[in-house]
């Protein structure tokens, strides 16, 4: 090597909003190249919901049905009903997944450089859960058109209105694996991840069985269910997938999430953050 | 602040002569301490003057990897202050990190992804535009010899190629100071030789300040300057030639065995 790369001995000008998005387009142009190039993880990604479409649904069909409650006009069948509880497991296991990865990406030293870069820390990381729920997002429509041969049809302008219901429900959700990033500090913890936060959340939630079903058989699980911010994003995304929406499901998630980013941005905060004070995980 | 250390910190350039004359890096009475350790930074000054080569020499366990982490703003320091080309980098981080290219230690690059997309994706992490980054990485890749390997997975590139492209990757946005954590850590006796000889080329010839972390004596060169630090304080700094002095040593082995051995646990 003779010489790298002229340095103008100034410090580059970066006014105005350009450098931000561009900022931004190379964090997305990252995860969805990820995307493509781990195939494994989309079909993984795919295979899980529709395992419970086809199978679990299928199976308790006869077993569970569901009584006329909103959204729904009509008794409907089981898989009609556990369909956006499934685009919630989507975008839930999608945020673990991004949250695992930043963990590795701080292991193996790749998260410093997203961190050394000028713009703001906070706004890096807000870009990286941006472009890891619009990831998230294809994921779920890819699982709503095979769930379509499946008879799940919900209307056609569902699959519009779906949309920021997706987006805010994804957000959430990694805002929740963001914060618990900034918590472990090794890739081992990661597995108490599993058994701590997805599959409580997910079970105690209203995406397999309605609350007032569960209710009827314990009324301390459906508190829990109830409280459960993932009950609310599931219920914000089956009225949305109708084309309804559900004011006190918004108005919850929208103050999960950011209590989420909140807490998460001040995890990865260099003056106060966790890892700040214990010198891991950077 | 050691009265060695002193020595080596100038003057903070006044608001009237602006950020162009001031140090690459100034880093002035800086301490650290862990949540539940020791500190690993103590009252610790240095400076890196433009277009100078500063080899940060430190035995393991020195604190050389904390100071950096604080250099890079990955974390704050609390005591002490930190300007890179006069921008502080509490109140300015913005301009003080744009200031700087930074080479890890540990491998930063991701590896399923080739060299020109690892190069883009720095670039955009820096705001630059399509066309600039495409430019710079076209001029990086020809100068370091892998113009050829750009669309090789950097999974398929050797240590020291690897840190050539984290090299060009930390200069795309044309910084003024270059901070090199350890960098030949791995790295075999001619990967390891030729790149100590690339980055002070660098330095020589195109005035880039330099900050290079190393615990081995053979990569620091006799007109470089030298800082030596030891269980988080600074022992001495200067001049090859002026430490030497400070140390009573008629060479960097024996200066630096002087220096942190009669310390050591």
């Amino acid at each position: 090597m003779s010489t790298v790369a002229t340095p103008r001995g100034a410090v580059p000008a970066r006014g105005g909003a350009l450098p931000w998005w561009l900022c931004f387009q190379g964090i997305l142009w990252r995860e969805l190249l990820r995307f493509v190039q781990q195939r494994g993880r989309f079909f993984a990604a795919l295979v899980r919901p529709l395992v419970w479409l086809f199978i679990f649904a299928a199976g308790f069909r006869a077993v569970l049905g569901v009584s006329i409650q909103p959204p729904y006009a009509t008794y409907v069948l089981y898989e009609i009903y556990i369909t956006p509880g499934l685009c919630g497991m989507i975008l839930l296991f999608s945020g673990m997944q991004s949250s695992l990865s930043m963990v590795y990406d701080r292991e193996m030293g790749s998260m410093r450089a997203l961190l050394v870069s000028p713009l703001p820390r906070w706004y890096l990381l807000c870009c990286k859960l941006v472009a890891g729920v619009l990831v998230a997002v294809i994921q779920v429509y890819a699982f709503l058109a095979i769930a379509w041969f499946w008879k799940v049809e919900p209307p056609a302008i569902g699959y519009l209105t779906v949309l920021p219901a997706l987006i805010l429900a994804g957000l959430m959700l990694s805002a929740l694996g963001l914060l618990l990033s900034s918590f472990i500090r090794q890739l081992e913890n990661f597995a108490g991840v599993m058994n701590f936060v997805i599959f409580p959340m997910f079970f105690a939630s209203s995406a397999l069985y309605p609350l007032w079903r569960v209710r009827e058989s314990s009324v301390l699980l459906y508190q829990i269910g109830a409280a459960n911010p993932f009950t609310h994003a599931v219920e914000l995304i089956r009225f949305a997938l109708y084309a309804q929406l559900e004011p006190s499901s918004l108005a919850l998630t929208l103050a999960w999430t950011a209590a989420f980013l909140a807490v998460a941005l001040y995890g990865y905060n260099p003056a106060r953050g966790f890892m700040a004070r214990t010198g891991k995980g950077t | 602040m050691t009265g060695v250390a002193a020595e080596t910190v100038p003057k903070p350039a006044s608001k009237a002569e602006g950020a162009h004359a001031a140090p690459a890096l100034e880093i002035e009475s800086v301490s650290f301490a862990y949540a539940r350790g020791a500190k690993a930074l103590d009252d610790v000054s240095l400076s890196v003057p433009m277009g100078s080569f500063t080899a940060l020499l430190g035995p393991n366990g020195a604190g050389k990897t904390t100071l950096l982490s604080l250099v890079t703003r990955l974390f704050d320091a609390r005591q002490g202050g930190i300007r890179v080309c006069g921008h502080d980098l509490r109140a300015a981080p913005r301009r003080a990190l744009g200031a700087m290219g930074v080479v890890f230690q540990q491998l930063t690059l991701d590896l399923d992804l080739t060299v020109e997309q690892n190069l883009r994706y720095g670039a955009a992490l820096q705001g630059l535009s399509g066309r600039a980054a495409r430019r710079r990485i076209d001029e990086g890749l020809r100068r370091v010899g892998l113009a050829d390997r750009r669309r090789a997975k950097a999974r398929t590139l050797s240590g020291g190629l690897r840190r050539r492209v984290e090299i060009v990757r930390a200069l795309l946005h044309e910084p003024r100071l270059l901070v090199l954590d350890e960098p030949t850590v791995g790295l075999d006796i001619d990967s390891r030789r030729q790149l100590v000889e690339d980055v002070h080329e660098l330095c020589r010839e195109q005035g880039l300040a330099v900050l290079w972390t190393t615990h081995l004596i053979d990569e620091i060169w006799p007109e470089d300057r030298l800082v030596v630090l030891h269980r988080g304080r600074v022992q001495a700094g200067g001049s090859v030639r002026e430490v030497l002095r400070q140390a009573g040593a008629d060479n960097i082995a024996g200066a630096f065995a002087r220096l942190t051995m009669d310390r050591r646990p």
